[in-house]
């Protein structure tokens, strides 16, 4: 069971993506493990053939424990058959890749396409079904493309007969009240309500780990306003020429900027650990996303720095699709190496970050509104985003965090640079 | 396309980007933003859903009009209609 973060201690087994005899590849998707951040794919640190799943859907494993034994993980022309290369049986390990693994591919084993069918459900409403013990094998989805929604567990449950009639009556409309109460995972949770697991879940393993932030890490902090107009301009004149789906959002420029600015300051990029401050060469940018129904969720947009404007924005809208439909792969949670957030659309000028642990710094970007600034002797209404910096004081001074702010600033007034 | 058909294509696109909501909970008039934390990603996204499945052109300025499920109505009817 890999460890998704630091926060994290189990891992539910949901699906099997790979049976016994299949021969799996490093990098290759192999199991769907529920966790508190939702139902996350974990690749495989080996390649091998499988020779035992010893952890069955639906079983909790520690972080370490051994979900399965493969064979023969070093030949490079791995027997399908049971039994071969048995005695060197790697093992599904919980340590971090400490190199790149290879990207994620199609699961081609000996047995062609056939892949296990996946269970189509949205995050909610898997914890949703597990607390009321509905198994989801016996769930028709009625959601777009057969996704399993809130309401296909309701109704699988005791619990559905309120909704039927609720149903019924408005034409098979189910009223607002009653979704409010028991079905949209838009809402915040109202106490007393079915859906309270979840969100306690996730806010015990946000207290968690930003406890300990506070708790290890001699935060210090720094902030600047920056004039996001020539970004602005240079941003409406690009979209303005391009065909909608290559538009980019405002978060992309400052994406881009981040990265270059890391890369002339590495000391805001990696992690701590055994008193000591690793560089990472990668940049694999967390971004804090919000999610419906209270969570909040920081997977890293890996390998940032070699990729380009439109490559980030693509990344980006690909991670915040699969964070939304509760797709996450392992690395995206536990391998981030800097994070930033961005409190734009709250209506705040300015956040100042908790750190989250190990990384050693976070960048955090308020919204874009219009403030008087003084240029050239004279107030001026400009849209200015006040950008902010939480660092780590074990790691980096103010000085160097300062020089990291203003060259981030320098990328975004340049657009053409970015 | 009936008014019906209209609201259920809407309602399907809409969840097809966002599918932690739930279709029968969105409210006709109320804003997506306020209703379900629709970000701008959200609302790009779902622009992007509508130009595909409508093939209208949908410039930047008119993402406003895309705030709510009457909004999306009366935009993608006139829009359809013209186009």
């Amino acid at each position: 069971m890999p460890s998704l973060g630091a926060d994290m201690e189990f891992g539910t087994v949901v699906e099997w993506k790979i049976k016994l005899g299949d021969v799996v590849k490093r990098g290759d998707v192999v199991a769907v493990v529920e966790t508190d951040k939702g139902a996350i794919d974990v690749e495989c640190f080996e390649s091998g053939a499988v020779e035992k799943l010893v952890a069955q859907p639906g079983e909790r494993v520690a972080v370490g424990g051994v979900l399965a034994l493969l064979s023969g993980r070093e030949s490079s022309s791995p027997s399908p058959l049971m039994g071969e290369g048995r005695g060197e049986g790697g093992q599904l390990y919980a340590e971090q890749a400490t190199e790149p693994l290879s990207p994620v591919l199609p699961h081609k084993g000996g047995g062609g396409q056939e892949t296990i069918a996946r269970v189509k459900i949205s995050p909610a409403a898997r914890a949703h079904a597990q607390k009321l013990h509905v198994a989801l094998d016996a769930l028709q989805g009625t959601g777009p493309g057969g996704v399993i929604t809130l309401q296909d567990v309701e109704r699988a449950s005791n619990g559905a007969s309120l909704l039927r009639e609720e149903s019924q009556r408005e034409g098979g409309k189910v009223s607002a009240a009653a979704d409010e109460a028991l079905l949209s995972p838009s809402l915040p949770q109202k106490g007393g309500g079915g859906r309270a697991s979840m969100t306690d879940t996730m806010r015990s393993v946000i207290a968690t780990a930003m406890a300990r932030s506070k708790r290890e890490i001699p935060h210090y902090y720094l902030s600047l306003d920056v004039d996001y107009s020539a970004t602005l301009a240079w941003l409406a004149k690009r979209n303005a020429e391009l065909p909608i789906e290559q538009r980019m959002l405002p978060v992309a420029p400052l994406l881009r900027a981040i990265v270059l600015g890391l890369q002339a300051f590495p000391d805001f990029n990696g992690y701590y650990a055994d008193s000591a401050f690793h560089p990472s060469q990668a940049i694999h940018l967390g971004v804090a996303i919000a999610q419906r129904g209270g969570g909040l969720i920081a997977p890293a947009l890996l390998d940032a720095q070699g990729k380009t404007l439109s490559q980030l924005t693509e990344q980006l809208r690909d991670l915040v699709n699969r964070v939304r439909a509760g797709r996450l792969k392992n690395r995206e949670l536990s391998d981030g190496t800097v994070t930033l957030t961005s409190l734009g659309e709250g209506g705040v000028d300015a956040v100042f970050p908790v750190i989250y642990p190990p990384q050693v710094a976070i960048i955090g970007a308020g919204t874009i509104r219009e403030r008087a600034v003084v240029i050239d002797g004279k107030i001026e209404a400009r849209p200015i985003m006040t950008l902010t910096l939480a660092a780590d004081h074990r790691v980096s001074n103010g000085r160097s965090g300062a020089r990291l702010l203003a060259r981030i600033r320098d990328f975004l007034q340049t657009p053409d640079t970015l | 396309m009936t008014t019906e058909e209209l609201k259920s294509t809407l309602l399907a696109l809409l969840t097809d980007v966002a599918p932690d909501v739930e279709p029968s909970s969105v409210a006709l008039n109320a804003d997506f933003r306020d209703q379900f934390d629709f970000d701008s990603m959200d609302q790009l996204n779902f622009a992007i859903a509508i130009h595909k499945a409508f093939n209208i052109e949908i410039p930047e300025s008119d993402y406003p009009k895309l705030a709510s499920l009457a909004k999306c109505m009366e935009y993608v009817g006139n829009r359809a209609d013209k186009d």
